[in-house]
């Protein structure tokens, strides 16, 4: 059983026990604990379930990398699920419950899957819940939904906040063992602006574990001192617990900052992502030991060797009384040394090799303890946890020479280099067959702006694994990346170190290397996701020959540690089975981030109001004060109607209608893109932008215009106003005045640039106000001022400008509802108080303000055609019967050559009509027109479709717009629509213009 | 996450404040123009492992077009150059050649 040792622990401070649950259990563990130790400490090593087969799982690792050790973590608006138990520090009052598992962790029904494993093989999922397909519904998809994803998702709000934070460097270097400090020292002595993060709290890596002598003295007064250099550098920034998650094109990296986990308040960030711009980057970010696959290696008690002496010398915490050590090379002595030391017990060292006779296994035969070599694992004996193993010959098939009870069993089979920050942005990996790793290619290196390497790698992240080696590249590695970034470092003596010779690891990837069938069904690649050695060589038979696929169809490698721990041993387990090498079958993809981020992180400040900038039209306090119910166009809230009273919105949008046709009605109609267009050259230039004529517009005068792009699909509409001699006013869609303005630009800038155009969006600088109905010039001639609005001063289609009351105004007669109407911009921070005025003047006529909902109706029953509902980026200006507005003058002008094409040129596209029900409901939004028979898909064939539909109060019935083939020339033709859940509705074709058809209204 | 220089403000502008635009240099093709040409115009694009040529708006700063020769393999950037060019200026073609021995432009045969 796992317990804590009466002395001991590095990071421990015994003199502050804290308190925390697990499963609701209250345990103690002691300030410098992480959550993995303290539950270990206290005998917990049960720590929660597999995903597949709900195996029992037990803490394996001590970082990044563990796969098993998962939790809740905290409760209500501070939950978390999937927090790894190793990289957790302990708090006060922490809260942690396992998953994966029901009803309890100790007794789970779901372990039964573990029982029917060899039903459940790789690519189970995809060969069960295909047939019949009647059960896909009912059966599998439930099933699936059940037991889909780890851990319980937080329903609360997140109680934490978050942030953003942007720094250039010269040098960042990520990792702070002694390869980081390293390069971080030498690259500082160069005054290179220098960031060095490090993902845990502490700095120094494994060297303090590992016990090396740096320049003859032990390894933390060299660590200290040159912690104590750095920060005594002004030009060197270090940061503990923040993790390097990404590095992206020409040097940007982000990085992860974890800053109240260990502590959880309010009042700091919980979390804070750095966007790093680095001239050039160090990745010292270590290696990671990987576990060796023999039958049972999944059981609580089996860990990693050198997570078993991290406990021991960080936490003083030791995974049990006898350890069986299982290992292919000599670095796991060092952890029957340290066990032996510590006076616990080493049953034995099962070694693969032939032999062992580096230094280390020599010590620790000096010290007596067992060591078997050329033996293997055959099968590891327990059913919750670790109670013997069964010794057989490595190079046999696992036939049983010897038991050995024991409860701890210590695995080693060698180390990958962290190569994900190398990867992430193209750095390259090479296979060395010595070491048994991939490791960077120093020659394909991540390549800046320059066409230079922006990356340098160094210490175990580069395949080094011997302190004095680490030390010189490190020093070298600073050295360079400062001079790469344009300073002159001090290159002065690396130091030095002493480590004990270790003899060459052999590649072992499995054990025993003749396992039969049943034992390979129960050695364990990925732990979290089971996938096992018979699982990978299953995907290999069935022909996933390609790593990348294998991995999705295994799941290796797709549990949360993204294979940190074992990909390589899957990889080597496919190459085998494919009969090819390890670097041909290659390593799948390294992604960002490095380890999980939080959501909260990736958001920063943005959320809540903050998420998204709201756009606000001078009277918007107003709209809101006022009732509107809001609709988003945009970035902006128009209101959709005002409801009054008990009134539905519904309600209110009809009345609005009337109100507006038979009095008065106001519209903020601020949002419009207003753009200016000036120059000696802007008529030519919106002659070109425009399908009609717009230099001809004489001045004080309006035209409607529409633009197409150059492939001649229908992208704006809007009215053009001539300001001046050179000057042109272009309202747009609200939605489109920051496209359109762009459109601008970019033909006038890179087409057409020797044209003396200036552009400029005043979409804020006016509040603009519609007022529209039989009373509108009662209303504005009741403010007075000085512009004649009379039909003969000011007719349809006409401008001025004046003052109206107070107010500096332009006055468009422009109409989109089909009435009297008068659009006035004044400036915006007159609007408001303008707004007000009208409301004022217009008392006596009824006036009232209303929503975009009514705006809508007014002008389907007119008949004019809004951009987004009856155009898609398909529709082009000869489908809805706008040929006038299409000049036969013009030479050119965007979309006049692709309207030539003959797929626009075609008789049967389909054309703007109006609809109108047979029985006066209102046809469905985007319902089809149904034609005869059924296209090779088995679907009905279609002949049209509807764009618009609303009730209109005004006619008292159901209107509708759509694109029917040959639409105009079937008028009185009744079709049949689509009607989701009831029978087809029948539709009459008529002409859009459903009211007023002569414009009497609006020209008066 | 790219870095270009825009050659209009001077900005060194993260990728945050760039929009793309696609290849650059093309010939527009109008009205009179058969449909071969103008399929080309709209739809052709190079698509280069290597360098390749392509615009850029300084969107979320000076709001200016530019363009940029960049080597879409290794994100090694050659230079950034006015919009206002049919094809890219000598300087960009040598310091592409002086950087790519061999490369073959296609307005220089």
């Amino acid at each position: 059983m796992s317990a804590r040792l009466p002395k001991g622990g590095r990071f421990l401070n015994r003199s502050q026990p804290i308190e925390f649950s697990f499963n609701g259990k209250q345990l103690q563990g002691f300030e410098g604990d992480t959550l993995a130790s303290a539950l270990m400490a206290n005998g917990q090593q049960l720590v929660g379930r597999s995903f597949k087969y709900h195996r029992p799982r037990g803490v394996v690792a001590s970082g990044a990398e563990e796969p098993n050790a998962l939790v809740n973590l905290g409760t209500g608006r501070r939950l978390e699920p999937n927090q790894r138990a190793t990289t957790t520090e302990l708090f006060e009052g922490l809260e942690a419950t396992s998953q994966n598992h029901w009803p309890s962790l100790e007794f789970d029904v779901g372990a039964i899957n573990a029982r029917l494993s060899r039903f459940l093989p790789a690519g189970f999922y995809y060969k069960m819940f295909m047939w019949p397909r009647a059960f896909w519904k009912h059966v599998y998809e439930p099933f699936i939904r059940q037991s889909a994803g780890l851990g319980k998702a937080p329903n609360a709000r997140d109680a934490d906040t978050y942030e953003h934070f942007n720094i250039t460097v010269d040098v960042l270097v990520i990792g702070g063992g002694i390869a980081g400090l390293e390069a971080a020292r030498v690259a500082g002595s160069s005054g290179a602006q220098v960031l060095l993060i490090e993902q845990t709290a502490q700095w120094g890596g494994r060297a303090n574990v590992d016990a090396t002598l740096i320049d003859g003295a032990d390894e933390e007064h060299w660590i200290e001192a040159t912690v104590d250099a750095l920060e005594d550098m002004d030009n060197v920034r270090l940061r503990t617990r923040v993790m390097g998650a990404g590095v992206y094109d020409h040097g940007y990296v982000l990085a992860y900052e974890r800053l109240c986990d260990h502590d959880p308040q309010d009042g700091l960030p919980r979390h804070r992502l750095w966007k790093i711009r680095a001239r050039q980057i160090v990745t010292a970010t270590g290696a990671i030991e990987r576990p060796l696959s023999f039958a049972g290696n999944d059981l609580p008690g089996v860990l990693l060797a050198s997570a078993q002496r991290d406990y021991l010398i960080n936490y003083g915490v030791s995974a049990g009384d006898r350890t069986v050590i299982v290992t292919n090379n000599d670095d796991a002595y060092r952890t029957a040394l340290m066990l032996h030391n510590l006076g616990l017990e080493v049953k034995a060292v099962i070694d693969a090799r032939a032999e062992a006779n580096g230094p280390l296994p020599v010590a620790a035969r000096e010290a007596g303890i067992r060591v078997e070599t050329g033996k293997a694992i055959a099968k590891v004996k327990g059913v919750a946890r670790v109670e013997g193993v069964a010794i057989c010959a490595q190079v046999g098939e696992g036939a049983v020479l010897d038991e050995i009870a024991c409860d701890v069993v210590a695995m080693s089979g060698g180390w990958s280099p962290v190569v994900h920050l190398w990867s992430h942005c193209g750095g390259k990996l090479v296979w060395d067959d010595a070491q048994a790793h991939f490791r960077p290619d120093p020659g394909k290196a991540p390549i800046g702006a320059d066409g230079h390497a922006f990356v340098h790698t160094t210490g175990a992240a580069s395949g080094l694994l011997k302190s004095d080696e680490i030390l010189q590249n490190a020093h070298d590695a600073g050295a360079d990346a400062a001079k790469a970034a344009g300073h002159k470092p001090k290159r002065g003596k690396a130091p030095t170190a002493a480590s004990p010779d270790e003899a060459p690891i052999e590649p072992v990837w499995m054990m025993p290397q003749g396992a039969g069938h049943e034992l390979r069904s129960k050695m364990w690649l990925d732990f979290q996701n089971d996938v096992k050695v018979s699982d990978v060589q299953l995907a290999a038979q069935e022909g996933f020959e390609s790593v990348e696929h294998t991995k999705r169809y295994t799941t290796l490698g797709m549990a949360t540690d993204q294979g940190k721990l074992s990909n390589i041993n899957g990889l080597a387990i496919l190459s085998k089975s494919l009969g090819a090498d390890i670097p041909a079958v290659g390593t799948t993809t390294f992604r960002p981030p490095y380890t999980p981020i939080s959501m909260g992180a990736i958001a920063g400040e943005a959320r809540g109001k903050l998420f998204q900038p709201l756009r606000r039209t001078p009277m918007h306090d107003w709209h809101e004060a006022n009732g509107a119910h809001w609709e988003p166009v945009g970035h902006w809230r128009r209101p959709y109607a005002f409801p009054r009273g008990s009134e539905t919105v519904e309600q209110a949008v009809q009345r609005e209608v009337k109100n507006t046709r038979e009095a008065v009605g106001l519209l903020d109609a601020s949002t419009l893109g207003k753009i200016l267009v000036k120059g000696p050259d802007a008529g030519a230039f919106l002659d070109l932008l425009y399908t009609n004529m717009v230099s001809t517009l004489p001045l004080g005068r309006c035209r409607y215009g529409l633009m197409c792009s150059e492939n001649g699909f229908l992208i704006d509409d809007g009215v053009i106003v001539r300001l001046s001699e050179d000057s042109w006013l272009c309202h747009t869609t609200t939605g489109g005045a920051d496209r359109i303005h762009g459109h601008m630009e970019e033909w006038l800038q890179t087409e057409w640039w020797d044209m003396q155009v200036h552009t400029a969006n005043l979409t804020e600088q006016y509040a603009q106000i519609a007022v529209v109905g039989p009373d509108a010039r009662n209303v504005l001639e009741a403010l007075g001022g000085d512009i004649d609005l009379d039909a003969e001063t000011l007719p349809f289609m006409h401008w001025t400008e004046g003052r109206i009351g107070d107010f500096d105004a332009r006055v468009f007669r422009i109409s989109f509802s089909g009435e009297l109407s008068y659009e006035v911009a004044v400036p915006a921070s007159q609007g408001l108080a303008f707004w007000n005025a009208l409301l004022k003047a217009g008392e006596v006529f009824g006036v009232m303000p209303y929503g975009t909902e009514a705006l809508h109706i007014m002008r389907a029953e007119k008949g004019f055609i809004m951009i987004g509902d009856e155009t898609d980026g398909t529709v082009i200006p000869q489908d809805l019967g706008l040929h006038w507005a299409i000049s036969k003058k013009k030479a050119d002008f965007l979309s006049k050559r692709a309207q030539e094409r003959d797929h626009m040129t075609d008789p049967d596209r389909w054309q703007l009509v109006g609809l109108e029900t047979v029985d006066g409901s209102v046809l469905p939004d985007g319902a089809y027109a149904l034609a005869e028979g059924r296209n090779e898909n088995g679907q009905r064939n279609t002949q049209g479709r509807v764009t618009s539909t609303y009730h209109s109060p005004t006619l008292g019935r159901g209107i509708a717009m759509g694109l029917v083939l040959h639409g105009p020339e079937r008028m009185g033709e009744v079709l049949k629509f689509t009607n989701i859940g009831g029978a087809p509705i029948e539709a009459r074709i008529v002409s859009p213009v459903f009211y007023d058809p002569e414009g009497k209204k609006q020209n008066v | 996450m790219l870095i270009l220089h825009c050659p209009y403000c001077g900005v060194d502008a993260d990728e945050t404040e760039l929009a793309p635009g696609g290849e650059a240099h093309l010939k527009r093709f109008g009205p009179g123009s058969s449909d071969a040409e103008f399929e080309a115009y709209l739809f052709q694009r190079e698509n280069p492992k290597g360098v390749h040529f392509e615009r850029w708006r300084h969107a979320n700063g000076c709001g200016k077009w530019f363009h940029a020769a960049r080597c879409t393999t290794t994100n090694e950037v050659f230079g950034t150059y006015s919009a206002q060019v049919t094809e890219p200026p000598r300087d960009i073609h040598d310091k592409i050649t002086g950087k790519r021995p061999g490369w073959l432009s296609r307005w220089l045969s």
